[in-house]
C-alpha cells in the first residue's frame, strides 16, 4: 500500500515503512514541520516501528531537517523500533559526517541493503 | 584562450519569512555563482550556509516575529563570495552555543546551523552585538 501526502511518499513493505521525499530540497521550515508531523504520527501508530527513510533524489538538506530525523530516531527507539536511512548522495553524506550524525543513525548505501535483515520485502 | 572576467555582482534584499522569496534570492545567487564558475560543491556549501544563516535570523534573531526583517547583502566576484545576514534581534554570544558533535549532545535536535556554516564557509564571524553574520566563501584556500 502506498499513500502520498504533499511532501513524502510512504510505502508499507511488509511492516517496514519506506519513506521517500517528493522534493529535491528539504530546506523549507514549513515543509519540514509538515514532514515531521506526518512521520511522528506514523511512528506513534506502530507498536514497534520500523522505518526506512530513503534520500533518493534529495539534493539539499538543512539542519532543521536533521533535527526532525533526530526526533524521529529517538521516538522510534523509545517505542522499541528502529530507523534506517539510505540512498544519501555524497554531498549530503558530508553534512551527516560534519555533524557526526553518521554515528547516531544507521545509514545504508541503498534501500535494498537497508531492507536486508529489517524484516521488510 | 582568455576567459572574459565576470563583473563583480552586488545585491541586497530585506526578507520577511516568505519562503518563495527566499528561494528566489537563493536561485538568483546560484545563477551569479554559476556565471562566475563556482563548482557544484561550492554552490552546495553557499546555498546551505545561506539557508542556515537566514533561518537562524528568523528563528533565533527575530524570534519568529513575522513583522521583522532579515537583511541579506552579497558581493560576488570570480574569487570569493561574501555575505552579510542581519536580523532585527538583540544578538547573541556565538561562543555560548554548545558543541552539537559531542556524544552527549548528538541527540539534541537543534543547534547545528552555525556549525555547518563554519564548516562550509572559508570564514564566518558575528559582528557585535551578534545579530550580524558575515561569511565568505573563497574558491582556493578554505
Amino acid at each position: 500500500m502506498s499513500t502520498e501526502t504533499s511532501r513524502i511518499r510512504v510505502t508499507d513493505l511488509s511492516g517496514v515503512l519506506r519513506v521517500e521525499f517528493v522534493d529535491k530540497d528539504i530546506l523549507d521550515e514549513a515543509a519540514i514541520r509538515q514532514i515531521s508531523t506526518e512521520l511522528l504520527k506514523r511512528v506513534e501508530a506502530a507498536p514497534s516501528p520500523r522505518m526506512l527513510i530513503s534520500f533518493r533524489g534529495v539534493e539539499h538538506l538543512s539542519s532543521a531537517a536533521l533535527g526532525t530525523l533526530i526526533t524521529i530516531n529517538s521516538l522510534t527507539k523509545k517505542r522499541g523500533g528502529q530507523l534506517r536511512l539510505s540512498d544519501i548522495k555524497p554531498s549530503i553524506m558530508e553534512v551527516f559526517t560534519i555533524t557526526k550524525l553518521n554515528k547516531l543513525f544507521q545509514i545504508f548505501e541503498t534501500s535494498e541493503k537497508a531492507l536486508e535483515g529489517f524484516g521488510g520485502k | 584562450m582568455t576567459l572574459q572576467p565576470q563583473p563583480v555582482v552586488e545585491g541586497s534584499v530585506r526578507l520577511l519569512e516568505i519562503n518563495a522569496e527566499i528561494e528566489r534570492v537563493q536561485n538568483s545567487i546560484a545563477e551569479t555563482l554559476s556565471q562566475h564558475s563556482y563548482s557544484d560543491a561550492a554552490m552546495f556549501a553557499i546555498r546551505l550556509s545561506l539557508e542556515e544563516a537566514m533561518m537562524n535570523g528568523f528563528r533565533h534573531g527575530n524570534l519568529a516575529d513575522p513583522s521583522k526583517f532579515v537583511e541579506v547583502r552579497w558581493r560576488i566576484d570570480s574569487n570569493s563570495a561574501n555575505f552579510h545576514v542581519i536580523d532585527e534581534g538583540e544578538g547573541f554570544d556565538p561562543g555560548a552555543v554548545p558543541d552539537p558533535t559531542l556524544d552527549e549532545n548528538l541527540e539534541i535536535p537543534s543547534g547545528r546551523g552555525l556549525m555547518l556554516i563554519r564548516a562550509y564557509m572559508s570564514d564566518a564571524r558575528y559582528h557585535d552585538p551578534g545579530n550580524h553574520l558575515e561569511m565568505t566563501f573563497r574558491k582556493v584556500a578554505k
